[in-house]
């Protein structure tokens, strides 16, 4: 049995440790194992996106347990998608936690954000809802380290919200797998799969409320409105390359609920006819038009990113609502583009903070280094705002093109293209405040000027940027790509018998009971 | 039928009671009512097994078992949740050390943006 894919979790859950326990005062040591880490992860997780990419779906039984009763991690294409994209955006993320000197500004910086990536790519590969829970729980609770890491009142503050949230959330999740346990007798998502469709019709309350409060659970992650109240905060106040790797924290919610319904609860299950077309669109459609607003609205630039988040996680969940494969093809590539841009404009903001006192949009002395921060805020924006020529557009005209089709066609393409309006003129708003008009604005007399950031955090950025670049430009092999992974979501029996069938211990030749 | 009464209302009095506290707008309260949130959820995985009295929780050749699943479940939630709570406590008192306030909205300047200076 090939034990790679065990490795994105295992990796750094010993690299971790290790930077707590033996490199503790020595920062570049730190910073070398972690940044070794996430390269190997990312060698790791680009072997397995090769191995998946011609549609095998391999399996890893841990302790070589047979499946509904063992622990199983399953990589297919969505899964080895996602653990590459978070290790690419880690490598940027952590390249300008170094350069901008984030992670001298507070303990354990390199442990947590090791812990934090342990979790991530656990919850992206596990075949198994309760092992789902945990990795929950791995990675929020190093995310709350991360996030009032460097401390400070107003962080603290919104951590405690931020926690509380997910707390809730979580609990919501265990009433969700009770449920589902009582109903099922099982947690295996593949063995979900072929037990839900074979409920009786009239006995099917269990396996409904724990439907919907799963898409609960995974909307409070994926930020989707009315579920949303904890990530402006949060994001806002949180450290500038912790808040660039939140980026993939909101689509960890929402590869969930791809997986989960389109495997366990798919779109033809009669239980839960109408949770997402009656439900999740139109909760989707409101986020995309709350979270533009809401750019428009901001006061402050840290903010106004934190609001684009929650639109752009509209726009995925507009396109993942249709649950069609063009639809989730166009909600992958999609999240791909978003996850860039919006971590690119999480450190786009930190380079605006460091030459000013606050992020407020007002007109302040320009300071130096605004030039090219500028640059990347105006090709970010771009980006973000869906404007060509970058992948933003592109995504945004798969989506409107999977919507055509639908009934709720009227409604997708009026919110997409209103609220991309209104985010256009929300940053053109917040970018010409803070370039432009600074020029006008003479030095005070007794200030001496910033240093300018870091060259380091201008590559991480410019590394982020050009991946967006090379997504725009590569638009067709990669929706080429998404598009087979959307079709392997919906042919989902090699994924079924590969868990099930694959034997083990304990598992008999002839199946006794069930 | 006793047994199932009790242990379902028992979950629905502290599911109840904890998300009367939740609403609450101080950490403290909050943070009892995520506790007492935590306790119904961990009698409602226990449950989820279904309720057996005086069976061994493994396959033997007796016809009637508990199912073991849910306590191992349970065992795996407590400890997250002993340790979650743990952790919003020490974030809590941070936050009201260090601004003298232990609400959990934001402060109102932050919400309203009145704060130029």
């Amino acid at each position: 049995m090939m034990h790679w894919i065990i490795a994105p979790v295992i990796l750094p859950a010993l690299l971790a440790p290790f930077i707590v326990l033996a490199a503790r005062y020595h920062f570049v040591i730190q910073r070398v194992f972690s940044i070794a880490g996430v390269l190997s992860l990312i060698a790791i997780s680009a072997g397995l996106a090769w191995q998946a990419s011609d549609g095998t779906v391999t399996l890893y039984q841990l302790s070589d347990w047979a499946a509904p009763f063992g622990i199983v991690l399953v990589g297919d294409r969505l899964s080895t998608l996602m653990i590459l994209l978070t290790s690419v955006l880690a490598l940027f993320v952590l390249l300008y936690a170094i350069g901008s000197n984030w992670d001298k500004r507070g303990w354990h910086f390199h442990a947590l954000f090791q812990f934090q990536l342990m979790g991530i790519m656990g919850a992206f590969l596990t075949g198994d809802l309760f092992n789902l829970f945990v990795f929950f729980e791995v990675l929020l609770i190093a995310s709350y380290g991360l996030m009032i890491h460097g401390g400070g009142n107003l962080r603290l503050r919104a951590g405690v919200q931020y926690v509380l949230f997910n707390l809730i959330g979580s609990t919501l999740f265990l009433f969700a797998l009770g449920a589902i346990y009582a109903q099922t007798g099982t947690l295996n998502m593949a063995d979900l799969a072929q037990r839900v469709a074979l409920i009786d019709a009239g006995d099917t309350v269990g396996i409904r409320v724990a439907a919907v409060l799963l898409l609960m659970v995974f909307a409070i992650k994926a930020a989707v409105v009315p579920l949303h109240f904890w990530l402006p905060s949060s994001y806002a106040e949180a450290p500038a390359p912790v808040a660039a790797l939140f980026a993939i924290m909101t689509k960890v919610g929402a590869y969930a609920i791809i997986r989960v319904y389109t495997l366990i609860f798919p779109p033809e299950l009669a239980a839960t006819d109408g949770l997402h077309s009656v439900w999740l669109m139109p909760a989707a459609l409101l986020s995309l038009a709350i979270g533009m607003i809401g750019v428009l609205a901001a006061k402050k630039l840290d903010r106004l990113v934190a609001f684009s988040v929650i639109g752009s996680m509209g726009m995925v969940m507009v396109a993942i609502a249709m649950f069609t494969p063009a639809g989730i093809a166009a909600a992958l590539y999609y999240i791909v583009h978003s996850t860039l841009a919006a971590a690119a404009l999480f450190l786009i903001a930190d380079l605006v903070r460091a030459g000013r006192p606050s992020l407020e949009l007002i007109a302040m002395p320009s300071v130096s280094g605004a030039p090219l921060t500028s640059a990347m805020f105006f090709l970010a924006a771009i980006a973000m705002a869906g404007l060509p020529p970058l992948s933003g557009f592109i995504g945004k005209l798969l989506i409107l093109d999977a919507g055509f089709e639908g009934n709720m066609a009227v409604w997708i393409w009026a919110v997409v293209l209103g609220s991309s309006l209104i985010s256009v003129v929300g940053f053109s708003r917040a970018g010409s405040t803070l370039f432009w008009k600074a020029k006008s604005i003479p030095h005070g007399e007794d200030t001496s000027p910033e240093p300018a950031p870091a060259a380091l955090s201008y590559v991480a950025v410019g590394g982020l940027l050009t991946l967006l670049v090379a997504h725009t430009v590569f638009a067709g092999p990669a929706y080429s790509y998404v598009e087979q992974t959307s079709a392997q979501l919906f042919a989902p029996e090699p994924y079924v018998s590969t868990v099930l069938d694959t034997p083990g211990k304990l598992s008999k030749p002839t199946k006794e009971e069930h | 039928m006793g047994l199932e009464l009790l242990v379902a209302s028992a979950i629905g009095i502290l599911t109840a009671a904890g998300m009367y506290l939740v609403l609450r707008l101080r950490t403290f309260p909050v943070i009892m009512g995520i506790s007492l949130l935590t306790y119904a959820v961990n009698v409602f995985l226990f449950a989820s097994g279904r309720l057996t009295v005086g069976a061994p929780p493994i396959l033997t050749e007796a016809t009637r078992y508990t199912d073991p699943l849910p306590q191992a479940l349970v065992l795996t939630a407590i400890v997250i949740s002993f340790g979650m709570t743990a952790v919003v406590v020490m974030i809590g008192l941070g936050a009201y050390l260090g601004g003298d306030d232990d609400r959990v909205n934001d402060p109102a300047a932050e919400t309203s943006g009145e704060e130029t200076s």
